[in-house]
């Protein structure tokens, strides 16, 4: 099997990711683009995985998977904290760390 | 070189295993008056009279146990506990009551008693009288721990606390910015001569390894060793200090500043006598070394000259005494450093200035008293008739320091003058010349206060002081007469065990110095009769030229040779590390942290708290990482 398709494909969800993240001010979308660029490296690994022949990537890759959603978790209800104090989800108006 | 023989000490039995219940009751009395603040100031100030008079007690006792035994056990040494086990060396805690240090003893409590009730009198109306007595208890117990004691190391224990009471005292009217500041300098210039004492006791364990008297007389008298003029230099130092002696002497002057009695006790009869008994304790080191020697003869000719000098020109009545207190303690520095022909007769001077000197300190006392706090001669004249006792006993004293044949000092003051003539044509001279002066200024002290036309300010009506003070006066004026007579003919032979000297024959009848003395004597006399009683004194000091007179008014510039020497270039250093801690470090650590503070500022920029910004340097970086391995792969 020829991995290049998968790996132009991993690479276009990566780069629509990053650009989203940088580009986007709701946090929703941010944290979507963020699922995105993770699920892009879990695509990169099973592929190395089946063209290699071993089964690490995929192991690595059901490590993500956990990651993320414990992540997400996590994340979403810091959004949704947010959101109820500021009833505003823009991650622009989220500077107060900087003072 | 003298070989000196002197008998050991002999265990301690009977009543003199408890002698150091001579020191502990003034302690237990010192304590109980600081501890037991308002609860016992009612009482307090008997608490301490009898507290010293019980060590007075135990002094007589012990002194007539001495008496009564044969010659050669006389000197007991009680040991009392393990003090400091280091290595090699042990040093114990311990007491030896030899001739010379009972003599001391029966001094500083018998003096100190009848001061102790002077003060019963002097102080009633001051409302700290308790403190002030648990000072003097506090004094007697560390003059009695400074004589008592068997080795050095204790020795310096007593020192350093007579130097605490001394301080304390100086300063007990600490309201008065003079006084604070007198008390700081009197204890600041003993802190030069405790280094030479320390020093001193440093090099005798190194090297005897013992700070015993009985070890390192033994070793002294053993072997040579330049380290011997080192320790009896050392020693002078301390001596110094303590007793106001050239180069150490301007804290005296000062020193003035605290209550009379703690004059009469602490700066006139016994604390700066301490000195004397150094030297005189230390007699075989300075056997070991003719410079040392002749160094405490210098020292003792040279004060005796300048506080005879600062009492000739001074106005304040306790000044002139000061001076000479100085004077007098500058006479047995020179007979103690004379040698074995002297050191009996600078303990006999010692002594015999004791009573004199503190009784002369009280009669100012008293006329202070009469004169509402005044001090100032020149507001005085015509006391005699008014305050009769204390004109009186006063005169004792005064007839005493001049040495008028019969009286206490006549006995001790001419001995010196003789053994010095025999020391040197030069110290004969200072000797005798001091002597003339002491008749002037005495006398000029005498006319001013008792005789002379009354000058006194408006308002001040003398009168006579309480019995608490005159009975005082009258017993230190009775040992003034007879103190002399008393001891001329046995003091030596007394002393002889434990100095390890031979007695000289002294007669009663003046030999030809006696007599030359005596002529010196009345020309003083008469020229302080002549300037001050038949001429009138003026109430303002008179402006003068005289080159002497100024100088003495200035205590001879101690003050300002010591600001020269010492002070100035202290202060020079001290602003130059200022200078450096400012300008240096404090300046250069700031600017680093300056560079630092603005470094930070530059990278606070960065964090905006954009997080879309965050994310944008995070991949850049990343893709910069991934373009410098992929460019590394291809290299």
């Amino acid at each position: 099997m020829n991995p290049d398709f998968v790996l132009w494909l991993a690479a276009i969800l990566f780069g629509i990711g990053a650009f989203g993240l940088i580009t986007r001010r709701n946090a929703l979308v941010a944290f979507m683009c963020v699922e995105l660029m993770l699920n892009a490296a879990n695509l990169v690994l099973v592929t190395m995985s089946e063209v290699h022949g071993g089964l690490d990537g995929q192991v690595a890759a059901l490590f993500v998977m956990v990651v993320a959603a414990a992540e997400v978790v996590v994340g979403l209800s810091i959004i949704v904290m947010v959101y109820r104090s500021r009833r505003s989800v823009s991650v622009d108006t989220a500077s107060l760390l900087k003072r | 070189m003298i070989t000196l023989l002197t008998d050991l000490p002999i265990a301690a039995t009977g009543a003199f295993s408890w002698a150091w219940l001579m020191i502990a009751i003034p302690a237990f009395g010192a304590a109980v008056l600081l501890l037991g603040g308002k609860a016992v100031a009612g009482f307090g100030h008997w608490l301490a009279v009898l507290a010293s008079f019980t060590s007075f007690g135990i002094a007589v006792v012990l002194f007539i146990l001495m008496l009564s035994s044969p010659e050669s056990s006389r000197a007991v040494a009680v040991p009392l506990f393990e003090w400091i086990h280091l290595g090699s060396w042990t040093i114990s805690a311990g007491l030896l009551i030899d001739q010379l240090s009972i003599l001391f003893a029966l001094l500083v409590t018998g003096v100190g008693s009848v001061i102790h009730l002077y003060s019963v009198g002097y102080m009633a109306h001051d409302e700290r009288r308790s403190r002030f007595f648990a000072f003097l208890n506090l004094f007697i117990t560390a003059m009695l721990i400074l004589v008592l004691a068997d080795n050095y190391l204790v020795l310096f224990v007593g020192w350093e606390g007579v130097g605490l009471a001394s301080y304390l005292l100086i300063g007990f009217w600490q309201h008065k910015p003079s006084a604070a500041a007198a008390a700081k300098k009197a204890f600041v210039m003993n802190r030069i001569g405790d280094l030479g004492m320390t020093l001193s006791i440093f090099a005798m364990l190194a090297l005897v390894g013992s700070s015993a008297f009985v070890d390192v007389d033994a070793a002294a008298s053993a072997n040579a060793s330049p380290w011997w003029t080192t320790i009896g230099f050392l020693l002078l130092l301390g001596a110094c200090g303590k007793s106001a002696q050239v180069p150490l002497q301007a804290w005296l002057l000062d020193a003035m500043e605290g209550p009379t009695p703690v004059s009469a006790l602490i700066h006139a009869a016994t604390m700066v006598t301490a000195g004397v008994y150094l030297v005189v304790r230390s007699h075989e080191v300075y056997a070991q070394s003719q410079a040392a020697a002749l160094a405490v003869c210098i020292v003792g000719a040279v004060t005796l000259l300048v506080g005879a000098w600062i009492g000739c020109s001074k106005d304040d009545i306790k000044k002139v005494l000061a001076g000479s207190t100085m004077s007098q303690i500058g006479y047995m520095m020179l007979a103690a450093g004379i040698g074995p022909a002297g050191w009996a007769f600078a303990i006999f001077h010692l002594l015999t200035h004791g009573f004199f000197k503190a009784n002369m300190f009280l009669g100012a006392g008293s006329v202070m008293h009469a004169m509402d706090d005044d001090v100032n001669m020149r507001n005085y004249g015509g006391l005699a008739k008014v305050i009769p006792i204390t004109f009186i006993t006063f005169a004792m004293g005064y007839l005493a320091i001049i040495g008028f044949p019969g009286f206490a000092g006549y006995f001790s003051k001419d001995h010196i003058i003789e053994a010095a003539f025999g020391q040197g044509l030069v110290f004969g001279v200072i000797a005798l010349v001091g002597a003339g002066i002491t008749a002037f200024y005495m006398t000029r002290l005498m006319c001013m206060t008792y005789l002379s036309q009354k000058r006194w300010n408006q308002g001040v009506k003398p009168h006579e002081s309480p019995l608490t003070m005159t009975i005082p006066l009258i017993i230190l004026a009775a040992f003034s007469f007879v103190g002399g007579a008393v001891m001329n003919g046995w003091i030596q032979g007394w002393l002889a065990p434990a100095l390890g000297t031979h007695p000289h024959e002294v007669g009663w009848i003046p030999s030809g110095i006696g007599w030359a003395t005596l002529v010196v004597v009345g020309v003083g006399v008469g020229l302080g009769w002549f300037l001050f009683y038949r001429k009138p004194v003026p109430k303002q000091a008179p402006d003068t030229q005289n080159p002497f007179t100024i100088a003495g008014r200035n205590d001879v510039f101690g003050d300002a040779v010591n600001n020269i020497l010492v002070v100035k270039p202290a202060k020079l250093a001290a602003d130059t590390i200022i200078a450096n801690d400012t300008w240096v470090f404090d300046r250069g650590v700031d600017a680093l942290a300056n560079v630092f503070l603005k470094l930070s500022n530059v990278g606070r920029k960065l964090q905006s708290g954009q997080v879309r910004s965050y994310a944008l340097l995070m991949t850049l970086g990343v893709v910069l990482v991934t373009a410098v391995l992929f460019i590394g792969q291809l290299g």
